[in-house]
């Protein structure tokens, strides 16, 4: 049955897959291509082979970048895959007020990140209301330097990026609850497991693909930290320039009249691959699980 | 008790136990509502509550708070003395808010505009019309998911300058204006309405066209309204693409005028929670009024994909 002209498909297409490859697909393949020159917005350039890569084996900044990166990773994985699983299970009994919560506790998620930082800036400042209401209950006499040490600023800004992230992975695991099978917890009920035991026993075996892609989802986003950064870090990285991300040495030195595109794109590439590394890690383990 | 234990299973875990009267062997000790067990509920969202949007109510009342009251006094005071919004005509003397704001909007109303044609096209195409090379297009529209878009943040910049888009509201929206996610999702979406429907429709005579626009796209408003809310709140919201892209000061969105009203020495925190508020406000509220398609988009599996 034809049912429609044979260029008419192509027609709905075109757009999308013009924006595809201009925007997507061309600029992928060039930033890899830009790599390998010392390309500036202004003055152009040419092809200088792996210098750029040499170049970011030796920079400091890059080994500063890394180390928050990976703290990042290793703090933000854990606390935002269990933390929302938990809100989700609070929310998800319809009674009274929940979607109210629901939708609350996702206001976070929907807020800019430059204005919840700033938000946490004042929070955070020296005469803010955290180190007002700590002193004032006698826990510390001096102000605690959150958004001046080089350690409490970047802990402050995975702790902002924590508290922007639970609701949005909360909803995701809303919709996986929807599918753990209810039988399974009667079941488990009439043989006497107790709350936890049955979170324990079938809450969490059924969620275990959301578990996964969760944390997956949340290390990616984890390496492309930026906002937060910038804006506690009051658009330097800190006092000592040390609180930076991959993406915030990006914008650095890729920015401005004549930013060095091929360092920025070398950087870019380097993102690239650190980000690949938990997909491949996800879908190893989803061909393995389809094997057995 | 059981009323509302059977409303919480119906609504949001959906009903796996079959056709026969099982809701009355429901085990009671299951959705048991025990008084200890509410209170414990509830104090616990009340406190989670207080963490999510007291840093929000914090700002507001700063932003509230008249020059004359110590914003830094060591007991800190919840509810402004004497409520004032003098600091939401100062920080538009400090800087142009309102036309930042405007520029925001325009942003976000090209790029909700460009996803709900341009994604709908495509994705339409790809789940209802069989065409040569369609599993390329879409394993092409598959393949960039994996890529963050903070990767070809630099190449993007010097397509959109040499596209003579550089330092313009057109520029920050172009790369956005139809997301490959967002073809994905209408076209899964498309290709859940049953066949038969459109067969039927085939045989009487209608074209393409009429397909997408009577039997299409009434069956996917819920993927529609999840896509322009997640577009609206994403383009509003994105602070790093137009830092780059803007430079002129007339020309930025809020969230990078902001950043430079952070960066003023003498900035006084009411002025900057009154900035904060004026981008905060209106985005929560859209989501307020929005939100019932949205949950309901999610749940019909517009985030899983």
């Amino acid at each position: 049955m034809k049912s429609h002209r044979y260029y008419t498909p192509w027609l709905l297409v075109l757009p999308a897959l013009a924006f595809l490859g201009v925007f997507s697909l061309w600029p992928a393949i060039n930033t890899l291509l830009l790599s390998f020159t010392n390309v500036h917005t202004l003055t152009g350039g040419h092809f200088i082979g792996l210098a750029n890569y040499t170049r970011m084996w030796h920079d400091p900044q890059l080994r500063d970048a890394i180390v928050n990166t990976l703290l990042y990773v290793v703090i933000c994985v854990p606390l935002l895959t269990f933390l929302p699983l938990l809100l989700a299970l609070l929310v998800q009994r319809s009674l009274p007020f929940m979607g109210f919560f629901r939708t609350v506790f996702y206001f976070p998620v929907i807020a800019s990140a430059v204005t919840v930082a700033l938000i946490w800036q004042w929070l955070l400042d020296d005469r803010g209301l955290v180190n007002g209401l700590a002193e004032q209950a006698g826990f510390i006499h001096k102000a605690v330097p959150f958004l001046e040490d080089r350690w409490l600023l970047l802990f402050s800004c995975i702790a902002l990026t924590v508290w922007k992230g639970l609701g949005y992975y909360m909803v995701l695991y809303l919709s996986a609850l929807g599918n753990v099978r209810r039988d399974l917890h009667e079941a488990a009920a009439v043989d006497g497991a107790g709350q936890l035991r049955r979170f324990w026993n079938v809450t969490l075996p059924g969620v275990r693909g959301t578990t996964l892609l969760v944390s997956i989802l949340i290390g990616v986003s984890a390496m492309r930290v930026f906002t937060e950064l910038y804006i506690l870090g009051g658009r330097t990285g800190g006092i000592g320039g040390q609180d930076v991300s991959l993406v915030f040495l990006i914008e650095q030195y890729g920015s401005g009249f004549d930013g060095q595109l091929g360092y920025a794109s070398a950087m870019s590439v380097f993102l690239f691959v650190l980000t690949a590394v938990p997909l491949l890690v996800l879908a190893r383990l989803n061909s393995n699980r389809s094997q057995a | 008790m059981t009323a509302l234990a059977d409303r919480a299973t119906g609504e949001v875990r959906g009903d796996h136990t079959g056709p026969r009267g099982r809701r009355g062997r429901r085990s009671g000790k299951l959705d048991a509502v025990t008084p200890l067990g509410l209170t414990a509920r509830y104090l616990t969202l009340i406190v989670v509550l207080v963490i999510a949007i007291g840093p929000m109510l914090w700002e507001l009342s700063t932003s509230l708070k008249s020059a004359a009251e110590d914003v830094y006094s060591a007991t800190p005071r919840f509810l402004p003395q004497h409520p004032t919004l003098g600091n939401y005509g100062k920080v538009a003397q400090t800087i142009p808010i309102w036309h930042f704001a405007e520029n925001s909007l325009v942003v976000a109303v090209l790029c909700v505009g460009g996803n709900l044609v341009g994604a709908t096209a495509a994705g339409y195409a790809l789940a209802r019309l069989r065409f040569r090379g369609r599993k390329l297009v879409t394993g092409l529209f598959l393949s960039t998911l994996v890529l963050p878009g903070e990767v070809t943040i630099i190449s993007q910049y010097q397509t959109v300058t040499k596209l003579g888009f550089g330092d313009s509201l057109v520029g920050v929206a172009l790369p956005t204006m139809i997301g490959a996610i967002n073809v994905l999702l209408i076209r899964n979406a498309f290709q859940g309405i049953p066949d038969e429907l459109e067969d039927a429709a085939v045989i009487d005579g209608a074209n393409v066209w009429q397909r997408m626009r009577y039997i299409g796209l009434p069956n996917i408003k819920g993927i529609l309204s999840v896509v322009a809310i997640l577009t609206f709140i994403g383009a509003w919201d994105d602070f790093l693409w137009p830092l780059l892209v803007l430079q002129s000061p007339g020309k930025l969105t809020l969230t990078v005028g902001l950043s430079y009203l952070n960066g003023e020495i003498q900035a006084d925190p009411r002025t900057i929670a009154a900035g904060a508020m004026i981008a905060l406000i209106p985005i929560l509220a859209l989501f307020g009024l929005l939100q019932r398609y949205f949950f309901r988009g999610v749940g019909e599996g517009a985030i899983k994909g």
